[in-house]
């Protein structure tokens, strides 16, 4: 298993040159990151040719990298009362309270928020890869939908459509999937409450059920903590101790 | 000749045979369909979204609810990838026990599927059969956990807790005559193994049982013969694992491909199909069933023989037993930290997937190191096979389409998420 991993690292390098940007091999899987220029070409040949040979493509996902490594516990001064109960106000951590609860809009562009992750499995190799792709502008995020190299990804893409708001270019039915008939915004980016924007009720004297703003208050029960714990620590970065509380 | 013209029909999602919230649109020319169009979501509670928002303990409860007949197997995908990302490896005795629950959830949801495909083209009786069956495996699910369904039996790093000496009995009741009684207590005198074992004894008969109802019935092949047929190519295609891909002829399991806990050891084979039809599927599925309870036996006698611990002791993962906290202050605080904090995760990203009754079951993971997981991916096998629904029901007649829901074992809990 490890040598075909590097084999398989090996000739990825070897035929795909600088169309990948990265290539790393963590905890026994391989990670490839592509360009969106260059997607359905790779992915093509990564379906057809022998050494790669993957014919299925296992899963695809959206990701929002907005609050990558952002806890709410950055306190380092404890008063006489103990440390502070977590950090107060909205984060990224609090997932992303929009909305009545104050705004958190993300302004900078970075061309580095939104991927998709791309799972492959060849079956007649038995080895995995996985594939991300970043897409350049994060405020109309795009990447080319690859459909036409495997078909079992329709849903999929329409899912990271739904959820991320990711517009996959070439995608014949590109519709809303898994939120309701009408649903406004993207609800898994880091932007978009966990609580939501709206809630639903049956109204009496309407007979009709309606829309209207959500009215319960967003709670965290335990606050999201970055911790660089000292048997994990990376051996080039030494840390001393927990980075808070 | 009179003109046919196509209407558009809503199949669901209140429909007895869509199990569950199915809506399906479909665009039929007479009784034939054209296009068929799911609009699937209606059981959508983002429970991806939920889990970044709690420490990665408290969602292994949420699991079991994805895929609500094969829970433990849910369980074990998502405990697993967290495994991998802390680098740890359960005891042997924890394997055991997970391969031996898997395999017994494996038989839970092929009954359930079994019992309602039948119900759903029209064979009453297999599902009474199902149930009874799957009432004794309930048990079992309860006598481990505490729970019927949603068991939250697996931890990174085991198990919760190790295997009861001794299975629960009914209590006397003024509804229940004593020889019901003691009929009903048979098989529990012993431990949970004991009671295992003879379920193991005496399933084969019940696998045949439904057979001698099903497998040569003249109703059952017409309903399932040459319907919803998927080309062994054409299903790698689409996505297709598990029972799905292995109907047209794929030999292709994880459980002997990309081996996981303990399959490496254990003795089984796995049923391929030939012609990719509803009723491939079908045989594959009574099969899995066989080879579960062969696979059942053997962690069976390996449990016997093997006593010893089924949690790693790891306090900064595991918590510490009720009796160590009284009089060790270290436990003490491992409690604490654990229970309103949890554990941090080194950052990375892990891909961990388990061969689940329905397919490939998977979960990605995204660490940026702390104590809530930055974005958990679920990647469910009824998703991909319901996406299918379309090419497979094109051209076939509306009585059909049941028994492609049926034969694609659809369950929506894991489908929306």
């Amino acid at each position: 298993m490890t040598d075909a991993l590097d084999g398989l690292l090996e000739h990825l390098r070897e035929r795909f040159g600088d169309h990948v940007l990265s290539a790393r091999r963590d905890l026994d899987e391989l990670t490839i990151e592509l360009r969106p220029a260059e997607l359905i070409e790779v992915m093509t040949a990564l379906r057809d040719e022998q050494p790669f040979r993957f014919e299925q493509l296992i899963d695809l996902c959206g990701v929002d990298y907005a609050a990558y490594g952002e806890g709410e516990w950055i306190t380092e001064q404890a008063s006489n009362a103990g440390f502070s109960r977590g950090v107060k106000g909205n984060s990224f951590a609090r997932l992303g309270l929009t909305g009545i609860y104050g705004v958190d809009t993300i302004e900078t562009n970075t061309g580095r928020r939104f991927a998709a992750v791309y799972h492959l499995l060849s079956v007649t190799h038995n080895h995995r890869l996985r594939v991300r792709v970043f897409c350049e502008d994060d405020n109309f995020p795009v990447v080319p939908s690859v459909i036409d190299v495997w078909a079992g990804v329709n849903w999929f893409e329409r899912e990271a459509f739904d959820l991320y708001g990711l517009i996959f270019e070439g995608h014949p039915d590109l519709r809303r999937l898994l939120t309701d008939y009408g649903f406004i915004g993207h609800p898994f980016r880091k932007d978009f409450p966990l609580i939501g924007n709206v809630e639903v009720r049956y109204n009496e004297e309407k007979g009709r059920v309606v829309y209207e703003p959500v009215s319960i208050e967003p709670r965290v029960l335990v606050p999201r903590v970055v911790r660089q714990d000292s048997r994990y620590a990376d051996a080039d970065q030494p840390q001393e101790g927990a980075d808070n509380g | 000749m009179a003109d046919i013209r196509s209407y558009t029909m809503n199949f669901g999602p209140q429909h007895p045979a869509a199990h569950g919230v199915l809506r399906l649109v479909l665009e039929m020319e007479g009784e034939t369909i054209r296009r068929a169009d799911p609009h699937i979501g209606l059981l959508h509670r983002a429970t991806e979204k939920l889990a970044e928002s709690k420490p990665y303990n408290q969602s292994i409860g949420y699991m079991d609810r994805l895929d609500y007949v094969s829970m433990m197997c849910n369980e074990h995908g998502y405990v697993l990838a967290i495994e991998k990302l802390l680098g740890i490896t359960p005891p042997r005795r924890a394997q055991y026990i997970r391969t031996m629950f898997d395999e017994i959830t494996r038989i839970l949801n092929h009954l359930m599927w079994l019992g309602a495909h039948g119900l759903d083209v029209g064979a009453m009786t297999v599902f009474l059969y199902c149930f009874r069956e799957r009432e004794d495996l309930m048990d079992v699910y309860e006598a481990v956990s505490g729970a019927r369904m949603h068991a939250t039996y697996y931890r990174p790093g085991g198990v919760y807790r190790d295997l009861p000496e001794r299975m629960p009995q009914y209590d006397a009741s003024r509804f229940r005559s004593d020889r019901d009684m003691k009929h009903l207590n048979a098989a529990r005198q012993g431990s949970l193994l004991d009671f295992l074992d003879d379920f193991c004894e005496r399933f084969p008969a019940c696998v045949d049982d439904y057979e001698t109802l099903l497998t040569d019935n003249r109703i059952w092949k017409q309903r399932l013969v040459g319907i919803g047929v998927v080309s062994p190519e054409r299903a790698l295609e689409l996505g297709f694992t598990g029972p799905m891909l292995r109907g047209s002829g794929v030999e292709w399991d994880l459980r002997r491909k990309q081996p996981y806990e303990v399959y490496d050891e254990l003795d089984f084979r796995i049923p391929v199909g030939t012609n990719g039809d509803c009723y491939d599927r079908y045989l594959v599925r009574i099969e899995e069933m066989r080879q579960s309870c062969e696979i059942v036996k053997q962690c069976i006698a390996w449990l016997r023989r093997n006593p010893g611990p089924v949690m790693l002791d790891d306090h900064k993962i595991v918590p510490p037993s009720r009796e160590e906290m009284k009089d060790d202050m270290e436990s003490m605080i491992h409690h604490f930290k654990l229970f309103t904090e949890g554990y941090s995760v080194p950052a990375g990203e892990a891909y961990a997937a388990v061969e689940a009754p329905k397919g490939e079951f998977g979960c990605y993971l995204i660490s940026d190191g702390a104590n809530k997981p930055y974005r958990l991916k679920v990647r469910a096998p009824g998703f991909t096979h319901l996406a299918a629904m379309d090419e497979m029901a094109s051209g076939h007649m509306l009585a059909d389409v049941v028994a492609l829901i049926g034969t694609q074992d659809i369950v929506f809990g894991e489908i929306d998420r």
